[in-house]
């Protein structure tokens, strides 16, 4: 005879699964708006700072890039205490999060940026705007609208990604899995039910983002899309 | 190089005449049986006249189970169970004669003739209780929560209120834990030993729940942060194992290991291995 399947085992740890569902959906929540707000700064600053400000940014990017995530949290969270500073689990894999989304979608955004002809951006000097608005409405907006699809599957990758930070005992869904896999040893029911909440996190999140795609790009109907 | 000659000479003699009275040993204790059978039950075999008359007593140690029994540098074993076969000998007045086991073989040795006793972090269970007998305990093997601050005690799971502990996902530990933890304590659950170790020693965690050999490690590896108990989870000491129906024997070691707790021996082994008292609980 064989296993057999069994879900009513999870029963018990209906709330265990609720918390770590919260967990991720406000970390990937937080993590989102401040990583796109932190990538559009280091975006601008990439292509208009002082030559020394952008070799630091590209610094940061490159080692984000190029370093496992995984590195990174262990590295804030079991490394920097060495230096005196100390983080709380939840804070290291905001802050992880936040540094990863924001290094790959400052990548993503400088490719948007650099699509913009610089004649555009006089053009809308010559219209009057001061260079923040023209960067503005001129460049940044319309970059955003480009590689808008990469952005979101950036975030999608990076709230998958966020399944990490159970390692530092961060109680998010992965932690609630591997949490109630250690207690009723239903590896395949726990797992499978996990899979497909982060697959239907990961729809929502796509869905989400095209809403307010619609509305933000809502004047380029037609237009570049 | 001549002495590394010698030492290995005398290892390889040493096999040798292991293999010989363990051949003969064997030839014997089935003599034994077959007279055992053909005789009176009552007549037996006196372990412990065995080996005064022989002179050398055989004790059956670990060499891979640091701090019990390992391999040092200078290719010696050492450990608390060493120390302990060395004061049972001393004490017993006889030459001691290690044999490294390995916790798959170390009641097979026992049980064949091989070794007089098995002092080898032996812990108790049924299926052992029916095979071999134990002594009283003689080391402490515990799972407890620890600090890093020294003077700390509670007396029951209520003191562990509102502290966060760290402790391995799914270990004994993080079920006894679990268990009794009040619901103010954060328990923190992390992937692996290592993982918990990095995280009470890099200070993410002030309290950590595991087993009293992996805190003496932390304390020999980083002193300024060594773990000291505050509660004791789970106790499961060590015994010195021996043959069934060895009343003299059993006397002899329990006697023994009750003047070693009297007199600090059992508590300087304790402070030299683990890095800590005996618990107040020990031998009790």
């Amino acid at each position: 005879m064989g296993p057999t399947l069994d879900f009513l085992t999870l029963l018990p740890y209906v709330s265990e699964l609720l918390k770590g569902l919260t967990t991720t959906v406000i970390l990937t929540v937080v993590t989102t708006l401040t990583g796109l707000a932190l990538a559009v700064v280091v975006a601008y600053m990439r292509a208009n700072a002082q030559p020394w400000v952008r070799w630091g940014l590209g610094g940061y990017v490159e080692l984000t890039r190029n370093t496992p995530f995984i590195v990174q949290l262990f590295f804030i969270f079991f490394g920097l205490p060495g230096l005196g500073i100390k983080i709380d689990a939840i804070t290291a894999a905001f802050i992880a999060m936040t540094l990863n989304l924001a290094a790959y979608s400052a990548e993503i955004l400088r490719a948007g940026i650099s699509a913009t002809a610089k004649g555009q951006l006089e053009a809308g000097r010559a219209l009057g705007m001061t260079t923040l608005q023209s960067y503005r409405h001129v460049v940044l907006v319309p970059a955003f609208a480009r590689v808008y699809p990469a952005l979101i599957s950036q975030s999608i990758i990076v709230m998958l990604g966020s399944a990490v930070v159970s390692q530092i005992s961060v109680f998010d869904l992965t932690y609630a899995a591997n949490f109630i896999q250690s207690r009723n040893f239903r590896s395949f029911e726990v797992y499978l039910l996990i899979t497909l909440i982060y697959l239907l996190l990961a729809f929502g999140m796509r869905r989400s983002f095209m809403l307010v795609g619609k509305r933000v790009f809502a004047y380029q109907q037609g237009e570049q899309r | 190089m001549k002495l590394l000659s010698q030492r290995l000479n005398h290892a390889f003699n040493g096999r040798l005449k292991r293999l010989q009275s363990g051949i003969i040993a064997t030839g014997l204790s089935a003599a034994v049986a077959l007279g055992a059978v053909a005789t009176s039950p009552d007549v037996q075999a006196d372990a412990l006249e065995d080996i005064e008359s022989r002179g050398t007593v055989r004790i059956a140690v670990p060499q891979d189970f640091p701090p019990f029994g390992s391999v040092g540098t200078d290719l010696e074993p050492r450990g608390y169970d060493i120390d302990m076969a060395n004061y049972l000998a001393d004490e017993m007045g006889v030459e001691l004669e290690l044999i490294t086991v390995t916790s798959a073989n170390r009641i097979p040795y026992l049980q064949t003739g091989q070794a007089d006793l098995v002092i080898s972090s032996l812990g108790k269970n049924p299926e052992r209780e029916a095979a071999i007998d134990f002594s009283d305990a003689y080391a402490p093997f515990f799972l407890g929560v620890f600090s890093a601050d020294e003077d700390e005690n509670v007396e029951s799971p209520e003191g562990l209120a509102d502290k966060t502990i760290g402790v391995t996902r799914g270990a004994v530990e993080d079920m006894e834990l679990s268990e009794i933890a009040p619901d103010s304590t954060t328990v923190q659950r992390f992937e692996d030993n290592a993982t918990t170790i990095s995280a009470f020693l890099s200070g993410q965690v002030d309290y950590v729940a595991t087993g009293n050999v992996v805190a003496a490690e932390i304390a020999e590896r980083n002193s300024d942060r060594a773990p000291s108990l505050v509660y004791q989870l789970k106790d499961s000491p060590c015994y010195v194992g021996m043959n069934k129906n060895e009343p003299a024997l059993m006397e002899e070691v329990n006697r023994l290991i009750a003047q070693a707790l009297e007199d600090g021996t059992l508590n300087e082994m304790s402070q030299r291995w683990f890095s800590a008292d005996l618990p107040e609980n020990f031998g009790s």
